[in-house]
């Protein structure tokens, strides 16, 4: 099959670019039914984005759900191999509710996810497919990366109570410092906490003098620990052409319950919300019983339809006019003619109301521009 | 070039002189025109007038890089913003009130007119209390009045109609102020341009304080 590519939209063409780049690395496609056991969702429901889902009954009664998520059915079908590495790649339809109309929406989502023995090099290789997957989208894009482990171990290094935490890390996404001091009194953060916190917010900007930047307020093992592996991730991409597409922005903490390590957003310019999502989350698989690491991300295909630059001038090359009674042949030999000089055709009696066309050209007269 | 939202009437005539004190300004916003954009293309922005509700969908949706709306909104919707400064005007606060009298006994179903559905079932689920929300767009003090709820829950500024109307504050659900809002991807692709705007907004914040 030879599908000329100036007749794919930029979603459509995504998908087969993004399907021979995740092939390219080894990422086997996964195909899944668009049902899954609603039951599966409820044990899980922690890892959704929402927990309201289409459900129905199947013929033999078992209540079934419209997937409102990707990852959890891969995780769940897939096997351990101690050391080894589960390497999937999915176009799939989820159905969710939209957060501004609160409707459901069919969400096209392309991605991949990497379950198993996840090491370093594995996370460079997901974010190295993210940062491809962004450029092949638009050549103006920015991936924004940060590390759950961060935020994590500098409350504990601060001792900051489980209660303060939620509307800490509210501010944090929000990038919100005015509404931090209230809560750090309330519950009697130390001064120390207090101004390491107020900093973090504003920690936004190209990833290694970011990093750099933040190495002084760093506290405690685990913070310690989050970011010697952004620092090590940082140095792998020196020097690529991508380097300066790569950002830090500590305000990534909105999906802390989901994420427990790496954690990256990609936007593209002209589009008003992350385009993709994705880092590393080990307690999905661990909370299915599987003894596995895993990363991976999705890119959201609807959103591509907003890309600039997409509008069409036209919509065929020609309109052909041809006069009641014309013979079938001489038409179809007069629209081959026209293909044949690589032009797209709409064979017309009158002329179409809403038609747009480059050229008109009427069977038994001149060509008109 | 920055887009910015600006809220219609007041609240948005004293943000413009914000920022124009901040060294963003465009005169001819303040004439009376019937242009729906104004641009000072030398300073890189551009201002449009929209309704005070509606500024959070223009920078949540990208049409504007950044704008002003009221914690009260910004707390409904919660729409995917960085709000990324309190200006310190436009204060009031969201408040429940009734008759000063009034007693909850947690005994029944406590009925809440209001116009703000999400911060009601917000405030009343942190306290554990069952409510029966009752949606009203206007006149929320008429609904205790008339016993078609218990209470309400409303902006408040001075407080001068509730008493007019024999009803008190009885709690104080959240302070409300108007704030800096900035869409999410525009910040990540303009960071320096916004960045400078908000230093030097913040900048104009401290002194006024």
């Amino acid at each position: 099959m030879n599908i000329a590519q100036a007749y794919l939209k930029p979603e459509e063409k995504a998908v087969f670019l993004l399907r021979s780049l995740y092939r390219s690395f080894g990422y086997l496609p996964y195909k899944m039914s668009k049902f899954e056991e609603y039951d599966l969702y409820m044990r899980h429901k922690e890892f959704l984005k929402s927990d309201r889902i289409i459900t129905f009954n199947d013929a033999d009664g078992k209540l079934m759900a419209l997937k409102p998520d990707v990852t959890l059915s891969i995780v769940k079908n897939g096997e351990n191999q101690p050391g080894g590495k589960q390497k999937v790649c999915y176009n799939e339809n989820v159905y969710r509710v939209s957060p501004s109309t609160h409707q459901f929406r069919e969400i096209l989502q392309t991605g991949l996810e990497c379950i198993g023995d996840v090491d370093l090099y594995d996370l460079y290789e997901v974010l190295d497919l993210a940062v491809k997957s962004l450029a092949m989208l638009s050549e103006d894009f920015i991936l924004s990366v940060s590390h759950v482990g961060i935020l994590t171990g500098l409350f504990e290094a601060w001792q900051v109570p489980g209660k303060a935490q939620a509307g800490l890390v509210k501010c944090i996404s929000e990038k919100n410092i005015h509404e931090m001091g209230p809560i750090c009194d309330e519950f009697g953060l130390s001064d120390r906490a207090r101004e390491g916190m107020m900093l973090l917010p504003a920690l936004d900007g190209e990833l290694l003098p970011t990093l750099k930047a933040l190495e002084n307020h760093l506290e405690g093992e685990m913070a310690k620990a989050a970011w010697d592996e952004l620092y090590a991730l940082a140095n792998l991409f020196r020097g690529s052409e991508y380097e300066n597409k790569i950002r830090l922005n500590l305000s990534l903490v909105d999906d802390m319950k989901y994420y427990n390590g790496l954690v990256f957003k990609g936007y593209l310019a002209g589009i008003w919300e992350s385009v993709l999502s994705g880092g590393r989350y080990d307690t999905l698989p661990q909370h299915m019983g599987r003894k596995a690491g895993a990363v991976g991300f999705a890119v959201y295909m609807d959103l591509l339809e907003n890309l600039p630059g997409r509008e069409r001038e036209s919509d065929v090359d020609v309109l052909l006019l041809y006069p009641q009674g014309a013979e079938p042949a001489v038409v179809a030999g007069k629209v081959r003619e026209l293909q044949a000089e690589g032009k797209t055709v709409s064979a017309q009696k009158i002329i179409p109301e809403k038609l747009r066309y480059k050229t008109l050209c009427c069977l038994e007269g001149e060509e008109k521009a | 070039m920055i887009n910015v939202a600006l809220p219609k009437g007041r609240l948005g005539e004293k943000v413009y002189k914000l920022f124009a004190a901040a060294g963003y300004e465009c005169p001819e916003l303040l004439e009376d025109s019937r242009k729906l954009i104004f641009e000072n293309a030398e300073k890189g922005i551009r201002y449009f007038w929209v309704k005070p509700s509606d500024v959070s969908i223009y920078v949540e949706r990208g049409a504007a890089d950044m704008g002003v709306a009221g914690k009260d909104i910004l707390l409904e919707y919660e729409p995917e913003v960085y709000e990324m400064l309190d200006l310190g005007f436009g204060k009031c606060r969201m408040a429940v009130a009734g008759y000063k009298d009034f007693y909850d006994d947690g005994s029944r179903t406590l009925r809440v007119a209001t116009k703000f559905t999400n911060i009601t079932k917000n405030y009343y689920a942190s306290k554990g209390r069952e409510i029966d929300i009752i949606k009203l767009n206007g006149s929320i003090e008429l609904a205790p009045i008339l016993s078609l709820s218990d209470v309400i829950v409303d902006i408040v500024e001075t407080g001068t109609t509730l008493k007019e109307n024999n009803l008190d504050v009885l709690e104080t659900v959240v302070p409300i102020s108007a704030r800096l809002i900035v869409n999410k991807a525009s910040y990540t692709f303009k960071t320096a341009a916004i960045s400078e705007i908000v230093r030097q907004i913040k900048e104009q914040v401290t002194q006024n304080d």
